[in-house]
C-alpha cells in the first residue's frame, strides 16, 4: 500500500497582514489538528515548508513551528523547494510514514511577504542565477510568465480576453472561501483595464504575493481506521519529479535552456512529466478526475495547465474554458477554491493550501464553492528550479 | 567622447562591432552551454570534463517576448523616470537553445534577430553595457 490519510486540514486565512509567519502557520497547525482530532503531543515527524524571506526561522520552519507549538520530541525537516516546498513537505510526512517510521505527521506551511515584486536575496552575488536574471534582464517572475502567454498567442491564438475569463472564473469561485483574500466578482473589463505588468499581462491577470498559513495532519491508514476514521482522504500520489535533460523551456531563473544539440529533447516536457508521474503513481488518469487545483500564476499559465495535466489536448484550453467545463457544475472544475486569482502567493503555504481544498472537496465540506460528489482531484505546480509538484488525492 | 564601457558581467559576451555571447562546448557530447560550463558536461549521460569556451551564433528566432512595463526591483537599476523595455527567448538553430536578452526596438514571435551590445544603466564609472536582441 502506498496511501496516507488526511486526517486534518487547516488554514489560516490569506492576506496581507503584515505579522510573523509563524502565527499564521501555527493558527493554521491548531486548526489542522483539531479537524484531525489529533493532539500535538501525538505528532512524531514536522515538515515544514521553509520561507527564505523571514530570516532563520524561516530557514528551519519545521523546528520553528515545532517550538512555537511547544516541544514534544518530534523529528523535523525544513523543505525548500520554492512554490514547490508544501509539496516537498508533503512528500517527506508521506515517505516517512510509508517507511514506518512514524504514524502522524504535520505538514505547515507559512510566509509573510513583502509588498511587490518578489526580488532576490540581498547584496553582491555575481554566481547567484536568480540575482543575476534581475540585474542582467530585469527579469521578475511576471517577466517569464508575458513570455509564456506571448508564446500561447502566437501559437494557438489566443487574445486578452480568452485570459482574462480565466480571472472571471476563478473570482467567482472564491467568493464564498472564508481563506481566500480577493472575494470579488470582476468582470472581463475590469481585467482588461487594469495596468499592463508584463505583456500581454495585467495586474488583474497575475497572482500578487500574500500572508498566509496551511498545514495538513497525514498518518498511516492504519492509524486512521484506529482512530475512527472509516473513509479518510488519502493521498494517492505526490510527484516531485524534476525535468529531463535537455530541458527545452526556458523556467524561472534560467538564463537559458539546455541544449538540444547532442541529445534530442525529452518526449514529455517538464510540466506534462510532473503530472504524468502523478497519475502513473496513483494508478489514474484525466479521465477520472473530478477537479484540479492548478497553480495559476498567471491567467494564462491556468490554461496551459489544462493541457500538461491532459483535461484537452493542446490548443483546446480555452474552448474547455469557454464551455464552463472548468467552471463549477462543469465536467472539471478547475480551481474550485479561487485559486491564486483569490489567494495571491504564499510560497510554502500555497501546494500544501491546494491539498487542503482537495481534502476539503473530497469530503464535501467545501461550503460555498463544492464540487458535487467529488472523489478524485489533482494539484499541480511548479517550483523555480526545476522543481515538480503534483499531488493526488482520492477517496 | 565616449564613456567607459564596463560588461555588467564579466566574461559572457565580447565587445567588439559584431559581439558575441560566450558559451562553452562539451568535447565529449558537444552539448552546448550558457551561461558558460568549464568544469563539467551536465548532460547525465556524458562523463565529460573538457568544455572549451565558445562564442555563439549571434543571429536567432523569437520564441516568444514580452514588455516590462513596472520598474524590477534592485539588483535591476531602473532608469529614473522608468522606461518599459522588452524581454525576448531567442532561438539559436545551431546551438539548439533559447537565450533570453533584454530587446531594442519592437519583436514579435518568429522576427529574426541579431545581437548586439546596449546599455544597461549608466553610473558615476561609466556606461555599464550588457547583449540584447535587435531586429535583424
Amino acid at each position: 500500500m502506498s496511501d496516507v490519510a488526511i486526517l486534518g486540514a487547516g488554514m489560516h486565512p490569506w492576506g496581507k497582514w503584515g505579522r510573523n509567519f509563524v502565527e499564521y502557520g501555527v493558527h493554521a497547525a491548531r486548526e489542522a489538528l483539531h479537524d484531525a482530532g489529533v493532539h500535538w503531543n501525538d505528532v512524531q515527524f514536522v515538515a515544514g515548508g521553509e520561507t527564505v524571506r523571514n530570516g532563520y526561522p524561516g530557514y528551519v520552519a519545521g523546528s520553528t513551528f515545532a517550538q512555537a507549538m511547544g516541544w514534544n520530541g518530534a523529528r523535523l525537516a525544513s523543505c525548500y523547494a520554492a512554490c514547490a516546498s508544501g509539496a516537498a513537505a508533503i512528500d517527506a510526512a508521506r515517505a516517512r510514514i510509508l517507511a514506518g517510521l512514524c504514524d502522524v505527521a504535520l505538514v505547515v506551511g507559512a510566509d509573510t511577504t513583502p509588498k511587490g515584486f518578489l526580488a532576490p536575496s540581498g547584496g553582491e552575488r555575481q554566481m547567484d542565477p536568480d540575482w543575476l536574471r534581475f540585474r542582467l534582464l530585469g527579469a521578475t517572475n511576471p517577466t517569464y510568465f508575458g513570455l509564456y502567454a506571448r508564446r500561447r498567442m502566437a501559437l494557438h491564438g489566443s487574445t486578452e480576453a480568452d485570459f482574462a475569463a480565466v480571472k472571471v472564473k476563478n473570482a467567482k469561485h472564491g467568493l464564498n472561501n472564508p481563506n481566500a483574500r480577493y472575494r470579488k466578482e470582476v468582470s472581463i473589463e475590469d481585467v482588461l483595464k487594469s495596468p499592463m505588468v508584463a505583456d500581454p499581462l495585467r495586474l488583474l491577470q497575475i497572482c500578487t504575493t500574500s500572508d498566509g498559513g496551511a498545514a495538513l495532519v497525514l498518518t498511516s491508514m492504519e492509524y486512521a481506521r484506529k482512530n475512527g476514521a472509516k473513509d479518510p482522504v488519502k493521498v494517492t500520489a505526490v510527484s516531485t519529479v524534476t525535468p529531463r535533460f535537455p530541458k527545452t523551456v526556458v523556467d524561472l531563473p534560467d538564463f537559458a535552456t539546455d541544449s538540444a544539440a547532442a541529445v534530442a529533447p525529452p518526449e514529455l516536457g517538464f510540466r506534462d512529466s510532473i503530472a504524468t508521474a502523478a497519475y502513473e503513481e496513483a494508478g489514474i488518469g484525466p479521465e477520472d478526475l473530478d477537479l484540479a487545483e492548478v497553480y495559476d500564476l498567471s491567467t494564462a499559465i491556468e490554461l496551459d495547465w489544462y493541457e500538461n495535466i491532459g483535461l484537452c489536448k493542446e490548443g483546446e484550453a480555452e474552448k474547455l474554458l469557454h464551455d464552463g467545463d472548468t467552471t463549477i457544475g462543469g465536467k472539471i472544475p478547475v480551481n474550485p477554491s479561487g485559486g491564486l486569482a483569490c489567494f495571491g502567493e504564499a510560497v510554502p503555504a500555497q501546494a500544501i493550501a491546494q491539498v487542503c481544498e482537495l481534502s476539503w472537496q473530497l469530503r464535501g465540506t467545501a461550503t460555498g464553492r463544492q464540487v458535487d460528489g467529488a472523489r478524485v482531484g489533482l494539484t499541480i505546480n511548479q517550483g523555480l528550479f526545476g522543481h515538480g509538484s503534483s499531488v493526488i488525492c482520492v477517496r | 567622447m565616449s564613456a567607459t564601457k564596463i560588461p555588467a558581467v564579466e566574461g559572457w559576451f565580447t565587445l567588439d562591432d559584431e559581439p558575441r555571447l560566450i558559451g562553452s562546448r562539451c568535447a565529449t557530447c558537444g552539448t552546448y552551454f550558457f551561461p558558460k560550463e568549464l568544469s563539467f558536461c551536465r548532460n547525465p549521460s556524458c562523463d565529460g570534463t573538457e568544455l572549451t569556451e565558445t562564442p555563439l551564433s549571434r543571429t536567432g528566432k523569437v520564441w516568444s517576448y514580452t514588455v516590462n512595463h513596472y520598474a524590477p526591483p534592485p539588483p535591476y537599476v531602473a532608469a529614473d523616470p522608468f522606461v518599459p523595455f522588452g524581454v525576448a527567448a531567442v532561438e539559436l538553430s545551431e546551438e539548439r537553445m533559447m537565450i533570453l536578452g533584454q530587446t531594442t526596438g519592437h519583436v514579435a514571435v518568429g522576427d529574426d534577430v541579431e545581437l548586439i551590445v546596449d546599455t544597461l544603466y549608466t553610473d558615476d564609472k561609466g556606461e555599464h553595457v550588457v547583449w540584447k536582441w535587435a531586429r535583424a
